[in-house]
């Protein structure tokens, strides 16, 4: 890992959080809002935001396709709208996403911000304190996903192969460990 | 400050919003024109501040009806506006299950010495702010987003500069004091000396600090953004202006990209010919009409 550069999507969203967290992980972390930037790093961190607001930035400023090339040859670690762009199939509404993971995730899925939430979760990790904030839930997982973390009974934090989703938000803690194991990717 | 578990979710949803517009609209159409162009919210109004200025008379909380159609038409988050101190709007909102309570200068207030106890909501509040003081005031309530005031409806970005102005600089003036200098801080600043003491230590705000209050083109937006504004509410500025949809696209780019002065000029250029709202001078607005001046 060492010499090795994270880039976090910075079109919007809860970026800065990722960046500090990765950064108490033991990364060198930059923001990246270009196609320059995004080809200059490593591994990319997708964040949390509005995932509709970031899909359309996405395609306006020609990064959508150099994103999906990128994810075929590095590691990606999307946290709730950033899961949401991972996925293979995504509902209420539909919409599109990068497909880099065999998933399908209903958006907004506990309801609105009153059905936000923080709860103590036992994962592979060990337990961990997850922030859910008018959060997604993963409906589907294809055979070569490995779930981490569930949360009644829903996968919570998955991954395949290079790429890792949460669908709540290790970097509104001071807990790195998720960001460290997705640094062990790398 | 205790950051118990239901502030940090209040704060959390606007760490979510940041790098964003959060658009004005009143009926559901614009709301669906704004999420197309990519707002990260809206907020769920009867008039624009401009109309609720051009109009006059008591400014209140929109209509349930209005508000619960916007909530249907979109999936971004939906915020509304509750007057200053009517905390039985707030509470009617939260009964409605709005993501966020803009308690607002906007509306008439309706009480003018007290705002809400907002702690003890389970909605996240966002509230006005000119300076330091206030801003600390608002969060010591229960505040979870602080926006500055600027002047609603003016189309005119110089006030929301000079209280962006004011409250970065009242917080780094915090951080070169020594400990002892702080209770005199919060004297003259009038507000808790445990937040003083918090923006002493971190140099910002405990929670995510927004600009509002005229924003008309994308320049603005990326102007306040370079300030230090870390989201942008944009009211009259979207739907006021000749072409909403590509203000709206416009006004977002330039927000995203705010530090690179190419694609601010390119957020500019899609705009075209196209006329931003009709702006008003401060000096020309009587003292009475100010919307900044309401709340303390």
């Amino acid at each position: 890992m060492a010499g090795k550069t994270v880039g976090v999507l910075a079109l919007q969203g809860d970026y800065e959080r990722h960046v500090r967290a990765l950064e108490s992980a033991g990364a060198h972390a930059v923001e990246v809002r270009t196609v320059s930037e995004l080809n200059a790093a490593d591994a990319l961190v997708l964040p949390g935001g509005e995932s509709t607001t970031m899909l359309k930035l996405l395609h306006r400023e020609g990064l959508f396709e150099p994103l999906k090339a990128f994810g075929h040859s590095k590691p990606i670690f999307g946290t709730c709208a950033g899961a949401i762009l991972l996925a293979t199939h995504v509902t209420s509404p539909e919409q599109e996403s990068l497909g880099l993971m065999d998933i399908g995730v209903q958006r907004n899925a506990y309801g609105r911000q009153l059905d936000s939430r923080v709860v103590t979760l036992p994962s592979d990790l060990g337990d961990l304190e997850a922030v859910f904030i008018r959060a997604p839930i993963i409906r589907s997982v294809g055979p070569e996903v490995k779930v981490l973390a569930t949360y009644n009974n829903d996968p919570v934090l998955a991954e395949q192969g290079r790429h890792l989703v949460a669908t709540f938000h290790p970097e509104l803690t001071a807990d790195p460990r998720v960001h460290a194991y997705f640094l062990t990717k790398l | 400050m205790i950051l118990n578990e239901e502030y940090r979710l209040k704060v959390g949803l606007a760490e979510m919003l940041k790098g964003g517009v959060i658009m004005d609209v009143v009926t559901p159409e614009q709301a669906i024109i704004a999420e197309r162009a990519g707002a990260c919210a809206v907020m769920a109004l009867e008039r624009v501040p401009s109309d609720i200025r051009r109009d006059g008379g008591v400014a209140r909380m929109s209509h349930i009806s209005l508000i619960r159609g916007i909530m249907e038409a979109v999936s971004i988050p939906v915020m509304a506006k509750a007057r200053i101190g009517h905390f039985v709007e707030a509470r009617v909102l939260e009964a409605l299950s709005v993501d966020y309570i803009d308690e607002s200068e906007v509306l008439t207030p309706a009480d003018e010495e007290n705002h809400i106890d907002k702690r003890d909501f389970k909605v996240p509040f966002v509230c006005g702010a000119r300076n330091l003081g206030e801003a600390l005031r608002r969060i010591g309530e229960g505040a979870a987003m602080i926006r500055t005031k600027g002047e609603a409806g003016s189309g005119n970005i110089v006030e929301a500069v000079r209280h962006m102005r004011t409250i970065v600089r009242e917080m780094r003036q915090l951080t070169v004091l020594g400990t002892e200098e702080l209770m005199a801080e919060a004297k003259k600043h009038q507000a808790p000396f445990e937040l003083i003491e918090w923006v002493a230590k971190h140099g910002k705000l405990p929670v995510p600090n927004f600009s509002a209050g005229g924003v008309a083109t994308p320049a603005d937006a990326a102007l306040v953004m370079q300030l230090g504004a870390e989201a942008v509410f944009v009211g009259s500025g979207i739907f006021k202006s000749e072409n909403p949809e590509v203000f709206a696209k416009a006004v977002v780019k330039a927000t995203t990209y705010y530090k690179d002065p190419v694609k601010v000029m390119e957020a500019c250029e899609e705009i075209g010919e196209s006329k931003a709202m009709v702006g008003l001078e401060i000096s020309k607005i009587a003292e009475g009409e100010l919307m900044q001046t309401r709340g303390w």
